[in-house]
This record gives structure tokens, C-alpha cells and sequence, in this order.
């Protein structure tokens, strides 16, 4: 895994690359890529790229050129199917200087142009160079598990894995929260791409390339989710054929690394499984690394601990208390470069750390099995009120929900209507593009009574959720609802959030790579090709994949009821071990000065989370309101203030 | 505006962050505006509980006498009532 960065000068009067900028961008990368880094000037064009070392680590130097120079490529990710794909060059008559998969993707391009694209079964974000056509080819992967910025200043487009390193190459690129972001982020809990929470910086988005060249700027996809629905077998082939697809998509990624592959054991099914085939596929050592957590309430040690020992795996545990929680906080926000509402991220940041000190550069994970095999509750909770929709008025329909959120069945909230008023919010509208996800973005979108009046008017008459709707795709409405739901899901959280905030940078902050056996693209496809009935049967969610573990995962892990990954939120941010720090943002000079939020509110809110330190009780609207507010405070003075201040 | 619906008013505004709290229209539903969510009735029953004395039954909290300001001040001005008891 690695950095890719550079800058290409848009017009002739735009002032050429200098080598001093590339090695400014790739110093802000370093973590990315500790083992080498190079760059390359090429006329109107500089790439430059720092290198952690998985494939060919003697020979897979980067930026790689054709012989003469004709195309130059900065690569950062993993084709999974280099070998596979060199075969076919090899027979087309191309010829290979290294093993590495870079030479790959670079031939690739060389063979197919963009088509290339559409080969790769892999987590990439590519910018190559082609010399000839003075023309920038930028692509990333179709999930997104690699990102990719640009940001265009003065004739130049300046690109680059992280946001830090297109700030770190010129100092007069206008450093600024984007007020659409921020609306985003108050709805869907994250930007999504194009979108970032800075203003004049963009993502690529997945499944696209974007080129650049004389004629201007575009951006294509090289890819699209669809969802088929065309398997035809019973329930018991398609568990056949999940288990097996699985299989190959863990050894292609643990067979594909010239280093040591561990992975991460959550304690749920997905990450289990991935565990038990990545043992498989090994008779060598193998190491497991858990985040484990001091207060029981988010504890799953002891399903972690039987896995492991199920599976004779070297393990690894990090516990995180509420205080390391706030203490890596400041890095969380730094590497994530965006405002997030839960802490989630953090205790993989430090589980992140852990890995490298135990030596090991990747690691599988579980990441992706909820969205493609239907685990999340809101699929669950969106087939419940679509049920509900059809009689409005039953009173029987609504207690499914009870099901799904126990507590319900025990709250006095929950009995008499209160719970029924929140749920049936939009059951009139159950075609409605946004059903499954309407009660999370209303939910979400309260926070914005938080922030400041500028910022309102900032954000003005955008609706960051009418623009999504409008983005989708127009065929969306004829999908079945499963999978416009997994649609919805997979765009927003999935390649905004959970990949990247929680993923690629949590893990890239430690110079380790992630690798997701649920994302490779012939389990993507199979997945979208199952009925819907065959992951979500009645209220039984991901049951194709419970049926294709069953030999594999120990049985309480398959009885096991999901339990959805958290960490303490607001509450790590007070009380007596509070780091200073927290009290310095949340002082109402400090968040007028950051100008997102209102600073009285803010203060009602910090008293409010002061407060319930005792008690230890705290609505999930402040929990997502305090984190919200502390991260963008600190993506405000680290990214924004502190480089003005310089 | 009578002394209860004062007193609702400004819990509504310091506790849920509600900051144009006079432009916030009585029989506004504070469920489906997000101001009060399934915690937020319960800091909200509490603090009726101690604001005015009274005791709030789990049967009592409905959307009928919690989504909205004209709701609560009515509800609470019925358990003060003698009759109440």
C-alpha cells in the first residue's frame, strides 16, 4: 500500500511541476508509504509516489516508466489478479522487467487503455501519465477502498491519496470547510465523493476515471453496482457457491504478498469467517488482532478469544479505555481529514498501531459483508415498515419492530406510540428512493439546529439529501427494494465512511494495509446476483453467508445476534481525564473562531455531556453532536487555523 | 403564553439546542422535526416530572401529550388539576 501524488499544469502558462513540490507532497504521505519513495517530472506533469513494499519488493519502484518514458504511473493498491492478467499480456506479446502487479497495471494501460480498468479485481487509486497525449488518467477502485483527491489552483491540478499532501505542495491553495460538506456530513454522517469537507478539493469518485487533457476535464465510470438478481439455484447452492467464492477471494489476498497477512477478528461472523479461510490458506503462522474495551458494555472478548483459539491463531488484543479514546483523537481527525460523529475510528487507529509493532504489514477484515450479504438492522427495520406501509393502521405490524430493537419491548417509549410516531415517519412514501435510510438522515439531520447562522447561510438552500436523490441512478426506482437499500448504503457509508475514515486512513496511519475479501469483485457479483430472499429471509439477515460459515465459524459466533460495532463517544471527552485540549475547543471563542457551530449551543451541549459524566447517561443525539462538534474543532485548528497562523 | 408553556419553551430551547425557540410554532410535532428523539421524551418526561410536581405514568407517554408544545402545556395542566389525582 502507498501514496500517489503530483501536479499537472492544466495550461502552458500554468508554471511546470518542480521536483521540490513533489517531495513536499510525498513527506506529507510518508505514513502511507515509509519503505521509498521517488518522483518523476515528465514536461507538464510530475508524479510522485511513497512505497510500502508487499509485492516485489526489490524491483516494484515507483513512478514506474514505459521504456523511453511514453507512460508514467503512480499506483497505490493492490490487483489481486496481476498474475492472471500478465498471462494474457505476456501472450499479447508484452514483455516484463519485474513481478510486481505495478508493471501490470502499467502494461494494462499500455494494452487496453481505460478498458484496463475494467479488468482489475483489486483496491486501487491510479494516476498515470501518458506522455505522448499529454493527457492525466486518474482512476479509482469501484468500491473506493483507495481514495484519491484533486484540487484544481492557478492552471494546475494538484492530486494526491490525502488532502494533507495537495496542502502540504502550495501554500497559497486556499485552505476552507466547505459548507456543503458539513451539510452532508449533518445528514449522511459522511461526504460523499465528488464532495469533500474542504472547499476546491474533490475525490474521484469509485468506479471512475477521470482524464485529463487539451480538450478539458472528464470523469467516467469504468464500473456501476447492479444487482442482477439472475442465480438460478436453490439456497443450499448458493451457499456452496458463496463459500467457495469467498475461499478464492481470501487466498488471492493472502497468497498475493511477498510479506506476512494477518487479520482482524471483530468477533461477529463476517470477520471470523474471513479469519477461518485465511487459516486455510496457510500452514504458516498467523496472527489475529482484536480491539477489546475496557467497559464491558462494547466488549466482545470472549468471542474473539474463541475464535482464536478455534483457529490455533497467533492473537494480538489492544484494550482501549474511554481515555484512549480522547487522547488519539487529534490523529484520528488528522488522518481521517474529515468531521466524524462517532469515535469508532479511534480504537482501530490503535489497533492499526499494534499490527506494525507486531510486525505485519496487511491484514484481512470482515469489511463489506454487511452491505453486499444484507447484515445491517436498517435493512431489517426498512422490511418491517415496508410490511408496516401496506396496512398503516395495523397495530400488530409495528411491534416487529420490537424484534429487531429488543429494548423497545422494555422502554416506556416504546409501548404506547412514541416508537410508532418515529419509525412510521414516511411509511406513506414506502417507494420513496430514501425509505430505508429516511429515519437515520432525519435523525442525523437534527444536528444541524447546532450550527452557527453563517454557516446556514452558507449552506443556503443546498439539501444535500435531494442532491443525492438526484445523483442516483434513474433505473434505482426498479430495483428491488433490498437492493435499492444496499445501493443507498454502499454509496454513502460504505465509501465515505466505514472505507475510509474507518478504513484506509486508520489503517494507513500505521503503514498497514487493509485488504476486504467481501469487496473482491466475483463475491461483489455473486452477491448482487442472489434473490434478495436468500440474504434477508424473513428477518434473518446475511442467511446465505451464516449457511456458507457453517463449517467453518464456531456455532456461538453463527447464534450470535449481531452486534454492531461501537466504541463510548461523547462520554470519552469528559470527566476528569478529559484531555485539555477538549475544554479549548469547545470555549466559545474557540468555536466561533472555527465558525461552524453556534457557540452557546455548543456550550449547552458541553454542559449537558459534562453532566452526564456521572451518570453516564447520554442521548445518542448528543453522543453525535459532542464528537461532531470536537472533530470539526479540530479539523478547523489543524487544517484551517494552525497553517493560516504559520 | 401562560407560565407552563414558558417554562416547556425554555427546557425545549436549552436542552435540545433550539435556538429561535419563539419562531417554533406550538403545534409544531417535536418528533418529526427532530428535536425530540425516543431519549429526548424521556429527559423530557423527567424534567416535567420535577418542573411541576407531577408523576408521569409509562402510559402517558404518547405522542398525545408529548409531540407538541400545546400538548404538553395541556397535559401537564390536567395532572395539576385537582381532578387529576
Amino acid at each position: 500500500m502507498c501514496g500517489v501524488a503530483g501536479i499537472y499544469a492544466e495550461t502552458a502558462a500554468a508554471a511546470a511541476p518542480r521536483r521540490e513540490e513533489l517531495d513536499a507532497m510525498t513527506r506529507a504521505l510518508h505514513h502511507r508509504g515509509p519503505d521509498a519513495d521517488g518522483a518523476i517530472v515528465s514536461g507538464r506533469c510530475g508524479l510522485a509516489h511513497t512505497r510500502l513494499s508487499i509485492i516485489d519488493p526489490r524491483l516494484g519502484a515507483q513512478p514506474m516508466s514505459t521504456e523511453g518514458g511514453g507512460l508514467v504511473l503512480s499506483y497505490n493498491g493492490e490487483v489481486f489478479n496481476y498474475v492472471e492478467l500478465r498471462e494474457e499480456l505476456v501472450a499479447l506479446g508484452h514483455r516484463f522487467a519485474t513481478q510486481s502487479d505495478t508493471e501490470v497495471v502499467l502494461r494494462a494501460y499500455a494494452a487496453w487503455g481505460e478498458d484496463a480498468f475494467t479488468r482489475f479485481n483489486g483496491q486501487f487509486a491510479i494516476a498515470i501519465w501518458d506522455a505522448f497525449r499529454e493527457r492525466l488518467v486518474l482512476a479509482r477502485d469501484r468500491l473506493g477502498v483507495r481514495p484519491l483527491y484533486t484540487c484544481a489552483h492557478l492552471g494546475r491540478v494538484y492530486f494526491a491519496s490525502e488532502i494533507k499532501a495537495i496542502f502540504a505542495a502550495d501554500r497559497t491553495i486556499p485552505r476552507a470547510l466547505d459548507p456543503r460538506g458539513i451539510d452532508e456530513t449533518l445528514t449522511f454522517w459522511t461526504v460523499v465523493a465528488p464532495r469533500t469537507a474542504f472547499a476546491g478539493v474533490e475525490e474521484v469518485r469509485p468506479g471512475h476515471v477521470r482524464v485529463y487533457d487539451a480538450k478539458g476535464v472528464r470523469e467516467t465510470a469504468f464500473w456501476s453496482l447492479r444487482y442482477p438478481h439472475d442465480f438460478e439455484g436453490t439456497i443450499e447452492d448458493a451457499a456452496e457457491a458463496v463459500g467457495e467464492a469467498l475461499s478464492r477471494a481470501t487466498s488471492l489476498r493472502m497468497l498475493r504478498a511477498d510479506v506476512p497477512v494477518g487479520a482482524y477478528l471483530s468477533g461477529g461472523l463476517d470477520s471470523s469467517l474471513v479469519a477461518a479461510l485465511a487459516r486455510r490458506a496457510t500452514p504458516a503462522r498467523f496472527s489475529t488482532f482484536s480491539v477489546r474495551f475496557e467497559d464491558g458494555e462494547y466488549d466482545e472478548g470472549r468471542f474473539q478469544r474463541l475464535v482464536a483459539d478455534e483457529l490455533g491463531t497467533e492473537h494480538h488484543e489492544v484494550v482501549v479505555r474511554a481515555s484512549d479514546i480522547a487522547r488519539a483523537f487529534p490523529d484520528v481527525v488528522a488522518h481521517a481529514e474529515r468531521p466524524i460523529l462517532r469515535t469508532a475510528p479511534a480504537p482501530l487507529l490503535l489497533l492499526s498501531r499494534l499490527v506494525r509493532e507486531a510486525g505485519i504489514k496487511v491484514v484481512l477484515t470482515g469489511e463489506g459483508a454487511d452491505e453486499m450479504f444484507a447484515g445491517y438492522d436498517l435493512f431489517r427495520e426498512a422490511k418491517v415498515r415496508r410490511f408496516w406501509a401496506r396496512q398503516p393502521d395495523s397495530k400488530l405490524r409495528p411491534r416487529l419492530l420490537e424484534r429487531l430493537y429488543p429494548y423497545l419491548a422494555r422502554s416506556p417509549v416504546a409501548n404506547n406510540g412514541m416508537s410508532h410516531a418515529f419509525f412510521g415517519s414516511g411509511i406513506d412514501a414506502p417507494d420513496a428512493l430514501d425509505f430505508a435510510h429516511d429515519t437515520r438522515w432525519r435523525t442525523t439531520s437534527a444536528l444541524k439546529r447546532l450550527l452557527s447562522r453563517a454557516m446556514k447561510d452558507a449552506i443556503g438552500g443546498h439539501d444535500a439529501r435531494a442532491e443525492l436523490l438526484a445523483a442516483l441512478p434513474p433505473d434505482l426506482a426498479s430495483f428491488a427494494p433490498l437492493a435499492r437499500d444496499q445501493y443507498v448504503e454502499i454509496k454513502t457509508l460504505l465509501s465515505g465512511y466505514l472505507l475510509s475514515a474507518q478504513g484506509d486512513r486508520m489503517l494507513m496511519a500505521s503503514s498497514v494495509e487493509g485488504r476486504f475479501p467481501f469487496l473482491d469483485a466475483d463475491v461483489v457479483k455473486l452477491a448482487n446476483a442472489l434473490p434478495p430472499s436468500y440474504k434477508l429471509r424473513v428477518l434473518d439477515e446475511k442467511h446465505v453467508l451464516k449457511r456458507a460459515s457453517r463449517d467453518l465459524v464456531p456455532p456461538e459466533i453463527l447464534r450470535r445476534k449481531k452486534q454492531p460495532y461501537r466504541a463510548p463517544d461523547a462520554l470519552s471527552f469528559v470527566g476528569a481525564s478529559a484531555p485539555p485540549w477538549v475544554r479549548e475547543l469547545l470555549d466559545e471563542r474557540a468555536v466561533a473562531r472555527g465558525g461552524v457551530f453556534d457557540p452557546r449551543a455548543v456550550s449547552a451541549l458541553a454542559g449537558k455531556c459534562r453532566a452526564a459524566a456521572a451518570t453516564g447517561k447520554l442521548s445518542n443525539f448528543d453522543n453525535m453532536a459532542l464528537v461532531g462538534v470536537l472533530s470539526t474543532q479540530l479539523l478547523h485548528h489543524g487544517f484551517v487555523e494552525q497553517r493560516r497562523e504559520s | 403564553m401562560n407560565a407552563i408553556e414558558t417554562t416547556v419553551r425554555s427546557f425545549i430551547a436549552d436542552n435540545f439546542y433550539v435556538r429561535d425557540i419563539d419562531a417554533l410554532s406550538s403545534d409544531a410535532s417535536l418528533l418529526r422535526r427532530g428535536i425530540v428523539d425516543s431519549t429526548g421524551v424521556l429527559e423530557l418526561t423527567a424534567f416535567l416530572e420535577s418542573a411541576f410536581a407531577i408523576k408521569v405514568a409509562d402510559d402517558e407517554i404518547v405522542p398525545e401529550n408529548l409531540d407538541t408544545i400545546d400538548a404538553i402545556v395541556a397535559f401537564v395542566a390536567r395532572k395539576r388539576s385537582p381532578k387529576a389525582a
